[in-house]
């Protein structure tokens, strides 16, 4: 009991629709219209594990909820269930990786970025070791409150030297990640989407394919340049549909690789034609995405007008996912309406 | 995994004389810097003799011999000490111990593993030693490697939560390739380790958490060969933590009479004091 507590009142939402009520913590990311793909990490995950035998997975009793009981079914020998305790999961995958596994580290992304934090920097970054850390609930994707709401994570993570940083958009991305992320020599931090994961980016760009360190211009527009990672791209593509209706016309850039950044291809979108630079992430507007674009923009002397969509810098309210959504910020409507009040 | 001595250059060499070894590189080292956790140094020379020239097995001219057993040094800044014995065992050349926290060197103040052969872990941020020595333990049983991981502690990281993940950790795999070594000094940054969180009966706590547990004066090297001994031939499958007591200063008796801290005091002069201390007690 705090005195915001003794504040707060019940006061129901005037008229709602229908009832929704706060979703499951394993309950999938909403999109309408889309199919889905289930598990898509497990899956991928299963596939390129064997091809190595360097791979293993370890989790801190959170299996079920990053789909790598996919994994540990397929491969039960290669799964180490190390327990709740977050700063042993990430030790010990140091140790393992030491030793010359691949080992993939999954909890949710609080807790690898506010608990395990100093030793993912000290036992894993540090020392440039193959450990991914792949991350179920980030930014703001369930509706528990600050406790399980990873708003911050990439913030955290931005600072941290040697960190490959994913926050993948949908079912291509969490699939196409997987095998470039084991490619890669060194540690990542990958945000994960579980359950029924979405297909969006390859209906709207048919040859679309993940490829880590690279943007991806998903469509083109005439007059606002969204620049956006991880769920946002999905928002805002199907924002700019919306827009298309009222003569907007909107390009969406997806930057599924948060560090490093692809500096070059957000530069030259930006430089293009002057339209209204648009930043969208699932994530705090401090120190994530937006803060990165804006930055690199400056050094490159790319003087457009700017405006940023993302999580307010405070701690979130619990509830149902689309009402969060909706009060943040974060809706297709949300969106269309925020660039075009800025148009 | 023989428990033979380790067949190293300089076989006959008694392990009390290694352990002197190791206490006097370490003071010249800290005469070098003028400073340095010496009182650590001198405290632990002796279990590090045990461990590299009795109980580990490793390849001075290979220190990433594929079938060593890993020691890792959970106390980054007990270096000092490491550097000394890996001085003495031949992975580290002599010659650079004046160049021991130097820029450049390859001997930084507290260890780190991107800087010196043969220190497996950057260690310093206490209390992470022994979660991933748990992860090496784990890697070397799936390549079904015969080999030993050891990670050295000191008394103030039972004091970090993470240690105690780890300790239920290595019950859990039963990971009888695992042995750990607490620097018992009673000495922590702010006093005395006893009055903050090592309270006492630490043998019975890790014992009911399952591990093998042996309390020994870790300023004993009968006693402690004795322990590495029965450490390494136990048959049960569960992971072994060897206590060590031991004393900050051990060998410099003025120094060992000196109001106790983490971080010992030595005036310029005194190093060479305390080398000619040690020089009248070099053993047979």
């Amino acid at each position: 009991m705090t005195r915001a507590s003794m504040a707060r009142k019940y006061e129901p939402r005037k008229a709602p629709a229908k009832k929704i009520a706060t979703s499951a913590m394993i309950a999938s990311l909403a999109a309408e219209g889309y199919d889905t793909v289930s598990a898509p990490f497990g899956e991928a995950l299963v596939q390129a594990a064997r091809k190595d035998d360097r791979i293993v997975g370890l989790s801190a009793d959170l299996s079920k909820y990053t789909d790598l009981h996919i994994f540990a079914q397929a491969m039960p020998d290669r799964f180490y269930q190390m327990g709740m305790a977050e700063q042993l999961l990430m030790s010990a995958a140091a140790g393992m990786a030491r030793e010359g596994f691949i080992p993939i580290a999954t909890t949710y992304a609080v807790f690898a970025s506010r608990r395990a934090y100093d030793f993912i920097a000290m036992a894993i970054a540090e020392e440039n070791l193959p450990v991914k850390i792949v991350c179920a609930l980030p930014g703001l994707t369930t509706g528990y409150g600050p406790s399980h709401q990873a708003t911050e994570d990439l913030a955290i993570f931005r600072g941290l030297p040697n960190m490959v940083l994913i926050d993948p958009c949908d079912a291509c991305d969490v699939a196409g990640m997987v095998p470039e992320m084991l490619a890669h020599d060194g540690p990542v931090y990958a945000r994960l989407l579980r359950g029924k994961v979405p297909t969006v980016l390859t209906r709207h760009k048919p040859d679309y394919k993940f490829q880590l360190g690279r943007a991806q211009m998903i469509r083109e527009g005439r007059d606002v340049l969204v620049v956006s990672s991880g769920i946002m791209t999905m928002r805002a593509l199907d924002a700019a549909e919306r827009l298309a209706a009222d003569n907007v016309d909107v390009a969406v850039l997806h930057v599924p690789t948060i560090k490093p950044l692809d500096v070059s291809t957000i530069v030259a979108a930006a430089r293009e034609g002057g339209r209204l630079v648009v930043t969208a992430e699932n994530h705090t507007v401090n120190g994530g995405l937006g803060e990165a674009v804006a930055r690199e923009l400056m050094l490159a002397g790319v003087h457009v007008p700017f405006r940023m969509i993302g999580l307010p810098d405070e701690f979130l309210e619990a509830g149902a996912l689309p009402t969060l959504h909706d009060m943040y910020g974060l809706s297709v409507a949300r969106v269309a309406d925020q660039i075009k009040s800025w148009l | 995994m023989s428990v033979e001595a380790h067949p190293g250059p300089l076989q006959n060499m008694s392990l009390a004389m290694r352990a002197w070894n190791i206490r006097r590189k370490a003071l010249l080292m800290g005469e070098v810097q003028g400073q340095g956790y010496i009182g650590q140094a001198l405290g632990v020379a002796d279990m590090l003799a045990v461990s590299y020239f009795h109980a580990l097995d490793y390849r001075a001219d290979d220190p990433e011999w594929e079938g060593r057993d890993r020691f890792y040094l959970s106390i980054g800044h007990y270096a000092i000490a490491l550097y000394a014995v890996l001085m003495e065992a031949g992975i580290l050349p002599e010659e650079e111990l004046e160049t021991y926290g130097m820029d450049d060197s390859r001997m930084p103040m507290s260890g780190m593993a991107s800087y010196t052969p043969g220190m497996e872990i950057t260690g310093g941020s206490l209390g992470q030693g022994l979660g991933i020595a748990v992860g090496a333990a784990l890697g070397l049983k799936r390549k079904k490697s015969p080999a030993f991981v050891y990670n050295l502690m000191s008394d103030g990281e039972l004091g970090e939560g993470s240690t105690w993940e780890a300790v239920m950790s290595g019950v859990q795999w039963q990971l009888d390739n695992l042995i750990c070594i607490v620097d018992f000094n009673n000495q922590q940054a702010d006093g005395p380790s006893r009055n903050a969180l090592a309270v006492g009966a630490e043998a019975p706590k890790w014992a009911a958490f399952g591990w093998y547990a042996q309390e020994v004066d870790g300023n004993d090297i009968k006693a402690l060969v004795a322990a590495f001994d029965a450490a390494r031939a136990l048959k049960d499958p569960r992971p072994r933590v060897i206590i060590c007591n031991s004393t900050m200063c051990k060998g410099i008796d003025f120094l060992e009479q000196r109001e106790m801290s983490h971080f010992i005091r030595v005036e310029a002069d005194e190093w060479t004091k305390a080398l000619t201390v040690l020089e009248e007690g070099k053993p047979e």
